[in-house]
């Protein structure tokens, strides 16, 4: 019953990326995207560039299942690579409606801890968010992660243990657990 | 302070919340929380965090897309570039070349792990499609994360639930209620998609894992052996059986969600 048809084609060319399958992971790439910058505007500019520069090297990606978390890696060095430019230009755009839209989203009895957590989240650094949201949002393993941000599987579960004691710290006040050493 | 064996590292504790602990640790990592209450409760926000992350922004996955974030996309002229207003100069071009190029290596490269979608080479004529994969994993995406409303009927009405997602369907949708695995069902709900209505029910095991089933009525297909499908972390079992095109979707690993498959299977054909 548990049939794992061989893959008949490392002869035949793969199918092309096309618009379709793209457009599946959309909506996951925006949310990631709006999380990580703290605002829509930015996120929505982060995904088209994202978009574009897959479309533009769609014949590059030998393996269409691994689509997701190529997109992933490209739009995660994107965001560097305007971080970059932004720090220079110092721009910053506040965190305040997204966390008010995000806590109108969420049952009257939670909408203070969502704002809070949105306000507090956008304060983390972007390694820092980013290692959350791929492995609490995305639900990637750390194999994953590693693959899509292109580190060391080591890097990502220290990185990933620091970013959730600062967000505790931020969170729940306190002082920080000195995280000496992960293995 | 656990004594004896392998002392429980940070890096444990970690995989423990995320899943990854291999299962001959488990016993070491509850001891060692049990023996260290402020370990425990510090673990325990960390687990609250990830909920709160999940609660916080896994709507803005329901979102209606913008026109330009929709297919057709088109591509921009490349001689168009300085029109994104994003400062994309011709410097950053030859960074992005090696961006792409690392990228590639790692992804043609590591072809070992995730992101299989078997079906999708070879042009057989499959109705199960990509489709139906990408819908029961965005469905176990938005509804898996759901703190207060996972489900719409809770398993406490199952015989509610099952006859009303049954009458719904079609067809009977008896399931199991406890996994070999120990998973639960916590319930079920009625969803749409483009084809018509979907029943999905929800499994959840002592840990807080949960496994979604997605059931969509899918007549004039025969049955299909099982076939496996990964995207990022969700991983998906999905067949067709009786008029029925399921999917068993959840972050836990292959064998887990196999187990699951299979009985669910077997409770369909009882």
């Amino acid at each position: 019953m548990t049939g794992e048809d061989a893959i008949p084609g490392s002869d035949m060319s793969p199918p092309d990326i096309d618009d379709r399958a793209i457009a599946a992971h959309v909506p996951r790439l925006r949310r990631y995207a709006t999380a990580l910058v703290g605002n829509r505007a930015d996120a929505d500019d982060l995904v088209q560039d994202c978009v574009e520069k897959a479309l533009a090297n769609r014949h590059a990606l030998r393996d269409p299942s691994k689509l997701g978390g190529w997109l992933m890696t490209i739009l995660h060095n994107l965001h560097i690579s305007s971080q970059r430019g932004r720090r220079r230009r110092g721009a910053e755009v506040p965190v305040e409606d997204l966390a008010d839209d995000l806590a109108l989203s969420a049952p009257p009895a939670d909408r203070g801890a969502v704002r809070d957590f949105v306000r507090a989240f956008a304060q983390l650094t972007d390694e820092h968010r980013t290692i959350l949201l791929l492995t609490g949002m995305e639900g990637l393993s750390y194999r994953e992660v590693a693959e899509v941000l292109e580190l060391p599987i080591g890097t990502v579960m220290s990185r990933l243990a620091r970013a959730r004691e600062k967000l505790r710290i931020l969170l729940d006040g306190g002082t920080q657990q000195v995280v000496r050493r992960i293995k | 302070m656990s004594g004896t064996r392998n002392p429980v590292t940070e890096a444990e504790l970690h995989a423990w919340i995320d899943g990854e602990l291999p299962e001959e640790r488990l016993a070491d990592v509850e001891r060692h929380l049990a023996e260290n209450p402020d370990v425990a409760q510090r673990f325990e926000r960390y687990r609250a965090q990830r909920s709160l992350l999940g609660q916080s922004f896994g709507p803005l996955i329901d979102q209606p897309l913008p026109d330009r974030l929709t297919p057709p996309f088109t591509a921009r002229d490349p001689s168009e570039k300085p029109a994104l207003g994003r400062g994309w100069g011709r410097r950053r071009g030859a960074w992005w070349g090696m961006a792409i190029a690392a990228s590639l290596l790692v992804f043609v490269a590591g072809g070992t792990s995730g992101w299989l979608l078997r079906d999708r080479i070879g042009g057989r004529t499959e109705p199960l499609t990509a489709a139906f994969i990408a819908d029961a994993v965005a469905a176990h995406r938005v509804f898996s994360v759901e703190v207060r409303h996972p489900v719409e009927i809770g398993v406490d009405e199952e015989a509610h639930l099952v006859n009303w997602l049954s009458k719904r369907l079609g067809k009977n949708m008896r399931c199991p209620k406890v996994t070999r695995g120990g998973y639960q069902l916590i319930g079920g709900r009625l969803l749409a998609d483009s084809v018509g209505p979907v029943a999905m029910y929800m499994y959840e095991d002592a840990a807080g894992r949960r496994i979604t089933l997605y059931i969509r009525p899918s007549p004039n297909t025969s049955g299909s052996a099982f076939r496996f499908a990964q995207d990022g972390g969700v991983r998906a079992l999905y067949w067709q059986d009786n008029g029925l095109a399921l999917a068993v979707a959840g972050e836990a690993d292959r064998d887990t969600l196999s187990n699951v498959a299979e009985e669910v299977y077997g409770a369909l054909n009882s």
